[in-house]
């Protein structure tokens, strides 16, 4: 599985990071070797293995459907880059 | 009383409970050491005053009696844990400026226990990297020196190693997600511990992969791991997986009588082309196991030769998720825009800025893996090979093996730059021998054992069963005390 220059930029997009066109070539390399590492997995046999989703045997807590906090706006806004009126800040979304 | 910042975690204790000394002192030492220090890179923010005023109060606690042990010593704090009030930015410009408006769990049960912090540790940006060079702050260098070279103290808590190694403080706290604790630990000379998952609450410490993060101690012995990590875990509601059974006495396990125990030699941890001196050096810790009379048991655990594959899929899954926080919105830094962007651009160009190349590099390929038509291949195989590779694990356990005895890393300490030009997953296999303990949840502990021939420190490691950190850590004392690590790094700095 090779990754080319165009699923290089498709990815950079999904992850919502800009990469520059002279960079993606440096990026699709960069992709491959790891894969490359990654493909390796392969070679296991992993039927009727079920994907591990806890590391423990544990069952996750559970509590009641309550608030537990809030009521602090100021806090939650404190360290935002661009915070007005009680609320956060960002470039005009909605045409 | 002189160099007071040299004193183990223990033996300062004992000097506070006796009046011999005060926390106040040991802080002031401890900042003096710090101020002269500037060139290993381990402090990237002081909390001087905030220290002094810790140590004004710890001093008075241990006065009135009845203080807990960790009260009045003074620690380094990963700057991978939010700490309120103080800047917390997981060595990430994307975090510039930030400032929490809470402390982490672990930071707070330290806290509570009456430790002074006397500031922030370096670290590769968001626990991401094996040799702390990828931090906004620059380097942490290793205070252990053979040559001109600037030797890296390893990653990702490069900074809690160095730190801890050139007696900057008693103790520090690390993170773990692949061997981020125990590889710094090995390069460094000191000890280090990660515990089971589950044992160290996870709330408030940056997240990178949250099925394998694990916070623990750093420290200059076997005993103060014990002690610090027993202040620091503890069962948290505000972290859904952590574990809620009861915290033992750590240091009270430490009993010297490891008869009978029977410690597993995993084959498949010989590699190809592992340097004599640490070959020799894991045969030396067998031989040192035997004399406290444990049994050597040959083990398989067949699965391990893709734990780092596996890894490499699960970890940057996981951080593209955690990473998406990290937007210019809610907090920390924001991209300048140009007329006409937008919100998508606002994202990009912000994570582009922010966001350094291994960390770019790794929310990347978790995108990738996690993408529409690739999540089976990669991630769900890489999570059934993780199951296997726990099985291996379970399966020693079942047949009586107390504990696992491997080498902490397959080098001593590299120069820092020596890994620039190579291709990334070289950088990885740093971490062959410790990835396999976060997969499989469980406690492994890094002991320095002996130096090369270079005269650079070399690691053990053990791993223990699921919970039974108390009696890892006692197999692990044993080791220390026949391995007779004493050795320090000359001060250059």
């Amino acid at each position: 599985m090779s990754i080319d220059i165009e699923t290089a930029r498709k990815v950079a997009h999904l992850a919502r990071i800009k990469v520059e066109e002279d960079r993606l070539p440096e990026l699709a390399e960069n992709f491959n070797a790891i894969l490359g590492f990654i493909e390796q997995l392969n070679e296991v046999d992993v039927e009727g293995v079920e994907p591990m989703t806890s590391v423990t045997p544990m069952r996750l807590k559970r509590r009641e459907d309550v608030v537990t906090d809030g009521d602090m706006p100021e806090k939650i806004l404190s360290n935002a880059p661009d915070a007005r009126e009680g609320f956060f800040a960002v470039p005009k979304v909605v045409e | 009383m002189t160099e007071l910042n040299k004193l183990t975690i223990a033996d300062a204790r004992d000097a506070l409970r006796k009046g011999d000394v005060t926390s106040t002192e040991i802080t002031e030492a401890c900042l003096t050491e710090i101020e002269g220090a500037g060139a290993l890179g381990a402090f990237v923010h002081n909390t001087s005053d905030l220290a002094r005023e810790q140590a004004k109060a710890a001093d008075a606690r241990i006065q009135a009696g009845d203080a807990p042990d960790m009260c009045g010593i003074p620690l380094g704090i990963k700057d991978l844990f939010c700490t309120k009030g103080v800047p917390s930015q997981a060595a990430s410009k994307i975090l510039d400026g930030f400032k929490p408006e809470y402390e982490s769990t672990v930071s707070q049960n330290l806290l509570d226990a009456g430790t002074i912090m006397l500031g922030k540790l370096n670290m590769d940006e968001f626990a991401m990297g094996s040799s702390n060079e990828t931090s906004v702050y620059g380097n942490a260098v290793n205070p252990w020196k053979i040559d001109d070279r600037e030797l890296t103290p390893g990653g990702s808590s490069g900074g809690s190693a160095s730190a801890v190694a050139a007696d900057l403080c008693l103790g520090a706290t690390g993170t773990d997600t692949g061997g981020s604790i125990r590889q710094p630990a090995a390069f460094t000379g000191i000890t280090g511990i990660k515990p089971t998952y589950g044992r160290c609450s996870r709330w408030g410490v940056v997240a990178f992969a949250s099925s394998l993060d694990q916070a623990g101690p750093m420290t200059k012995s076997v005993r103060d791991a014990a002690i610090m990590l027993e202040a620091m875990c503890g069962h948290d509601a505000k972290d859904s997986t952590s574990a809620d059974i009861p915290v033992p006495n750590f240091e009270a396990m430490l009993t010297g009588d490891i008869k009978g125990k029977k410690i597993g030699i995993p084959k498949e941890y010989h590699m190809d082309g592992m340097p004599d001196e640490i070959e020799k050096l894991w045969a030396d810790g067998a031989d040192m196991l035997r004399d406290a009379g444990a049994e050597m048991v040959d083990i398989s655990l067949p699965h391990t030769k893709y734990a780092l594959p596996a890894y490499y899929v699960i970890a940057p899954a996981e951080a593209s998720s955690n990473l998406a926080r990290y937007d210019g919105v809610k907090y920390g830094h924001r991209a300048k825009l140009e007329a006409g962007d937008g919100i998508d651009e606002m994202y990009a160009k912000t994570r582009a800025e922010g966001f350094g190349d291994e960390v770019q590099r790794r929310v990347m390929v978790g995108t990738y893996v996690l993408s529409a038509g690739f999540y089976d291949a990669y991630y769900n195989r890489a999570r059934r090979v993780r199951a296997l590779i726990k099985k291996d694990f379970d399966d020693v356990f079942a047949q009586g093996i107390d504990a696992i005895l491997t080498p902490a890393t397959p080098s001593a300490a590299f120069g820092l730059g020596e890994m620039a030009n190579a291709d990334p997953v070289k950088m990885y296999l740093n971490d062959v021998f410790t990835v396999t303990v976060n997969l499989a949840g469980l406690p492994g502990i890094s002991i320095p054992a002996g130096l090369d021939a270079q005269g650079l420190p070399l690691g053990l490691q053990l791993i223990g069963r699921p919970w039974e950190e108390g009696d890892l850590l006692n197999i692990a004392h044993e080791v220390e005390a026949r391995a007779g690590f004493v050795a320090k790094p000359s001060k250059w700095w």
